[in-house]
C-alpha cells in the first residue's frame, strides 16, 4: 500500500477521534438550543468553570481565597485535604446544577418572551460573568487534571500500543492513536446513549422534548418551563464538565479552555443546532475533513507535487469553510429541523 | 484667622521646598484572561522589585518608585488604552508585555518621548537604536533565540544533514525566527521544516503526527499560552525525546510543563536570565516585601521563571533610572532622561552581585547603535521530579554575522517606510 495512503488512514482515524472531542463541546450547545431556543455563548466558559471547580474541589482549594485574604488579611489557600476524583465529580455536578438554577432564576426567568438575539446577548454577558467568577473562585493558575476511578485507574494518555502493534503488522507502519481520545470516544458514546435514553424513557426527558417541540403546548399540559430549563442547563453543565475534563486533560485546566467553543461552531453549523446525532456526525466530518486537508496541504509529496506549494495551519479556517459549503446546500445543517414560516 | 494664616504659611513652605515626585513605572499587566497564568508572575516580580527598592533603599536615588498597573488582558486595544491613560502621569518607561502592543506603541511612544523596553519580545529590529530611538530590546531578542538554539545543538554535535523542525504559533511572533533559521540552515547545512500551529493551539494532532512521520532530530518551539502545554503533552504522547525539544523563553515556564507531569521531564527552554530562587535578592524580597505583607500577589510565585523575568525587567529599569539620574544630575528624572539612561546602561557582573543577583544575567552595555544588547543566550532544562528548571549552559554569544544584517535590513525598511532620519541623536 502506498505510504501516503497509510498515513492518510492514520490521519483519518485521528480526525475521527478529534471530531468526538469537538462533538462533546457541541452537544452542550445543542441541548440548550433545542430546549429553549437559546444559543448559549457561555457553553465554552461553562466547560472551563466545571473543570476548574472539579480541580478546585479535588485539591481542597479554598474558593475565593485571594479575595478572602485580601479583605481579611488572612493567608488561607487550601483546606489541607484532597478529595477523590469520583466524589469531586459528583460535587461538581451539584455545583453545575446550582449554577443552572442561578442562571434560570436570575437571568432567563426575567427574559421570557424576549427576542432570541436578547437571549443570545444575555449568554454573552453570562460568559464574561462566569469567567470572572471562575477566576475569583479558583484563580488563574494552570492546573494539572488527574481524574482517577476508585480502583486507581486514571485517564490514560499517550500512544495505544495495541493499535500501534496491530497496524504495524498489517501496514509496516504503526498508527498513533491517543489513549485519551479512545477514552473520550467511549465516554461520548455512553453520554449520547444516556441522553437518548433519558429523553426517551424518563418523564423529565419526555417533558424536555415537549418543551423543545412547543413551549406553549407543553405549558398547557402542565409542564413547568422553569423546571425544564433548569434541568436542561444542568444537563448542559454536566456535558460541559465532561468536555472540560477531556480537553483539560490535554492542556491542563486553564482559561483557554473557554476557547474550545470555537471548535464547536463549525460542528453546529454542519450538524444543525437541534440534533444530538447531528452534533456527533458533524464533529466527525469536521474532524476528519480538517485533518485530511491539513495532511494533504502540508505534504511535499501531495500538495507540493500537485500545486508546487504547501500550506500549514489550515485546520481552523478549513473547518468553517467546510461548514459553509454544507450550509449552501442545507442551511438547516445536516440534521437540523427545516423551518418553514408562512407569512 | 490665625488658623487660616498658619495653613497658608505651611502651604507656602511646601511649595517653596523642592518636592520629589514619584518615579512612575507603568506595568501593562494581564492578570485576567487566557494568558493570566503567564501575566501574573511577571507583574508580581516587576512590582515586588520596586517595592523592595522603596522599603530597603528608600527608592531610587532617594525618590520613591511607583508602579502604575494597568490591566491589558493581553489585548492590543486595551494595551494602547492603558498607554494613553497612564502616559500623562509621568510614566518613565513602558514594558508592553506583548508584541502586538509593542508594535502599536512604537510610533506613539517615540512621538511622546517615552522609552519602551520590550525585553525578549516585540520588534526584533528595534535593536537598531539609530532607527528606533525610543525602543530597547536588550538583552536578547527572538533572532538571538533562534541562533542560541542552533548554537546549543552545535555544541552537542555536528548538525549538518540533521532535520530540525520549527513548531511555531501562526502569528507575527511565531514567524519571527523563520528567516534567521533559514539563513542558519543554509550556513550549517541542516534541513529545516516549518510547522505552524493556529491560535490558540488546543488541537495539534496534525502537527505532531507530521513530526512523528518525519522524525526530526530536534524540535524548536516558538509558542505561547495553551499552545505550549498541548505541545509538550503531544510530544510526550508520540514519545518524542524531551531532551531534543527546545522552547523559546516564552515556552519555558513552569506553566508550560506542569500539566504534562513526569512526561515533561528533560524538556529544554532558552533563556536570557537566571532561574530559581537561589539568589540573595530573594532573601531581601522575603524580608522587606513578603513578610511585611507588601507582595504584589500571594507571594507564591517567587523564583518561578516568569516572576524572575519580571524582577529582571524591573532591575534593568531601576538601573537605567539610576544611570539617568547620574547623567542628568537630578533624582527627579523625566521620560526623556530615562531614555538617555537606558541608552547608557551598563550591566556588569559586579553590579549584578551588588544587587543580590550574581550570575543572574549576562553583562552588557547598551549604546545608541545597539539597543538590543549582546544577545547572550543560555539553556535551561526541566526536572519534573524536583519541579525545577536548571540552567545547563553558560550565557553564550549568538551568530551576529547572520542576525545583524537581518536587523539592518529590517530597520532600514522601517526607516524608509516611516521617513525616519537614521542616526544617533
Amino acid at each position: 500500500m502506498p505510504e501516503q495512503l497509510v498515513y492518510a488512514m492514520e490521519v483519518s482515524l485521528n480526525g475521527l477521534m478529534a471530531g468526538v472531542m469537538y462533538a462533546l463541546v457541541a452537544l452542550g450547545f445543542v441541548l440548550i438550543f433545542k430546549a429553549s431556543g437559546i444559543f448559549n455563548f457561555a457553553q465554552g466558559v461553562m466547560a472551563l468553570f466545571a473543570a476548574m471547580t472539579l480541580v478546585g474541589i479535588q485539591t481542597g482549594q479554598v474558593p475565593f481565597a485571594h479575595m478572602i485574604n485580601a479583605i481579611f488579611g488572612t493567608k488561607i489557600h487550601h483546606f489541607g485535604w484532597e478529595i477523590h476524583s469520583v466524589i469531586a465529580i459528583v460535587l461538581t455536578v451539584f455545583v453545575m446544577i446550582a449554577l443552572a438554577w442561578a442562571v434560570q432564576r436570575f437571568i432567563f426567568k426575567h427574559l421570557v418572551g424576549q427576542e432570541p438575539i436578547i437571549l443570545f446577548m444575555a449568554t454573552i454577558g453570562l460568559a464574561y460573568l462566569l469567567e470572572g467568577v471562575a477566576d475569583l473562585m479558583w484563580n488563574s493558575e494552570i492546573k494539572k487534571l488527574d481524574v482517577c476511578l476508585t480502583d486507581g485507574t486514571c485517564l490514560p494518555q499517550g500512544i495505544n500500543l495495541a493499535i500501534d502493534e496491530a497496524t504495524y503488522n498489517i501496514f509496516g507502519y504503526g498508527f498513533f492513536i491517543d489513549n485519551l481520545d479512545i477514552t473520550a470516544t467511549i465516554i461520548a458514546i455512553i453520554l449520547v446513549a444516556a441522553l437518548v435514553a433519558f429523553s426517551q424513557y424518563t418523564k423529565q426527558g419526555r417533558a424536555m422534548r415537549a418543551v423543545a417541540d412547543d413551549h406553549q403546548a407543553a405549558l398547557s399540559v402542565g409542564v413547568s418551563l422553569n423546571y425544564i430549563w433548569i434541568l436542561v442547563w444542568s444537563v448542559a453543565g454536566f456535558v460541559a464538565l465532561v468536555a472540560g475534563i477531556m480537553w483539560g486533560a490535554k492542556s491542563g485546566v486553564q482559561f483557554s479552555l473557554s476557547l474550545i467553543a470555537l471548535k464547536a461552531l463549525p460542528v453546529l453549523m454542519l450538524g444543525g443546532f437541534t440534533s444530538i446525532p447531528g452534533a456527533i456526525v458533524g464533529g466527525l466530518i469536521i474532524g476528519v475533513g480538517e485533518k485530511l486537508f491539513e495532511f494533504f496541504m502540508s505534504s511535499n509529496d501531495l500538495a507540493g507535487a500537485l500545486f508546487g506549494f504547501t500550506m500549514n495551519a489550515t485546520e481552523n479556517w478549513f473547518a468553517y469553510v467546510l461548514a459553509l459549503i454544507f450550509l449552501v446546500f442545507r442551511p438547516q445543517g445536516l440534521f437540523g429541523e427545516k423551518i418553514i414560516e408562512r407569512v | 484667622m490665625k488658623m487660616k494664616l498658619g495653613t497658608m504659611a505651611v502651604a507656602a513652605v511646601m511649595a517653596a521646598s523642592p518636592v520629589m515626585a514619584d518615579l512612575v513605572f507603568p506595568s501593562l499587566s494581564y492578570r485576567t484572561g487566557p494568558y493570566a497564568a503567564g501575566g501574573i508572575p511577571f507583574a508580581d516580580g516587576y512590582a515586588d522589585y520596586f517595592t523592595l527598592l522603596n522599603e530597603r533603599d528608600g527608592g531610587i536615588g532617594g525618590v520613591e518608585a511607583r508602579v502604575l498597573e494597568c490591566e491589558t488582558g493581553y489585548n492590543t486595544e486595551k494595551g494602547v488604552e492603558c498607554y494613553e491613560s497612564t502616559k500623562g502621569q509621568g510614566a518613565l518607561v513602558y514594558q508592553p508585555l506583548s508584541t502586538g502592543i509593542t508594535y502599536q506603541l512604537i510610533p506613539k511612544a517615540t512621538a511622546d518621548d517615552i522609552p519602551i523596553h520590550s525585553m525578549g519580545y516585540g520588534r526584533t529590529s528595534a535593536a537598531n537604536g539609530e532607527v528606533f530611538s525610543h525602543v530597547f530590546n536588550y538583552p536578547a531578542n527572538y533572532w538571538n533565540g533562534a541562533s542560541g538554539a542552533i548554537n546549543y545543538l552545535m555544541s552537542q554535535g555536528d548538525i549538518a544533514g540533521k532535520k530540525i523542525a520549527l513548531v511555531y504559533h501562526n502569528s507575527a511572533y511565531g514567524k519571527e525566527p523563520i528567516r534567521t533559521l533559514e539563513e542558519l540552515s543554509a550556513k550549517h547545512g541542516f534541513e529545516l521544516s516549518l510547522i505552524a500551529v493556529d491560535h490558540p493551539g488546543q488541537e495539534q494532532k496534525s502537527q505532531w503526527l507530521q513530526i512523528r512521520r518525519e522524525r526530526p532530530d530536534n524540535v524548536i518551539m516558538y509558542g505561547w499560552g495553551v499552545m505550549n502545554q498541548v505541545a509538550v503533552q503531544e510530544a510526550a504522547n508520540i514519545r518524542y525525546p524531551m531532551e531534543n525539544f527546545i522552547g523559546i523563553w516564552w515556552s519555558g515556564s513552569e506553566n508550560d510543563v506542569l500539566p504534562a507531569g513526569d512526561a515533561a521531564d528533560g524538556y529544554k527552554a532558552l533563556t536570557f536570565h537566571g532561574v530559581g530562587s537561589d539568589f540573595p535578592v530573594f532573601d531581601d524580597i522575603k524580608t522587606h516585601v513578603v513578610d511585611k505583607g507588601l507582595a504584589a500577589g500571594a507571594g507564591d510565585q517567587i523564583g518561578t521563571v516568569l516572576y524572575n523575568r519580571g524582577l529582571y525587567a524591573a532591575m534593568l529599569a531601576a538601573e537605567a533610572a539610576k544611570t539617568a539620574q547620574a547623567i542628568h544630575g537630578t533624582a527627579d528624572i523625566t521620560p526623556g532622561m530615562m531614555r538617555d539612561g537606558m541608552e547608557a546602561l551598563e550591566i556588569t557582573e559586579e553590579k549584578m552581585a551588588g544587587l543580590g543577583l550574581p550570575g543572574f544575567g549576562p553583562s552588557f552595555n547598551v549604546s545608541c547603535e545597539n539597543h538590543g544588547g549582546p544577545g547572550l543566550i543560555g539553556m535551561t532544562q526541566w526536572d519534573a521530579s524536583a519541579g525545577t528548571w536548571s540552567l545547563i549552559s553558560d550565557f553564550s554569544a549568538t551568530d551576529m554575522d547572520v542576525i545583524q544584517p537581518l536587523i539592518d535590513a529590517d530597520s532600514a525598511a522601517y526607516a524608509d517606510e516611516n521617513g525616519i532620519e537614521v542616526g544617533c541623536k
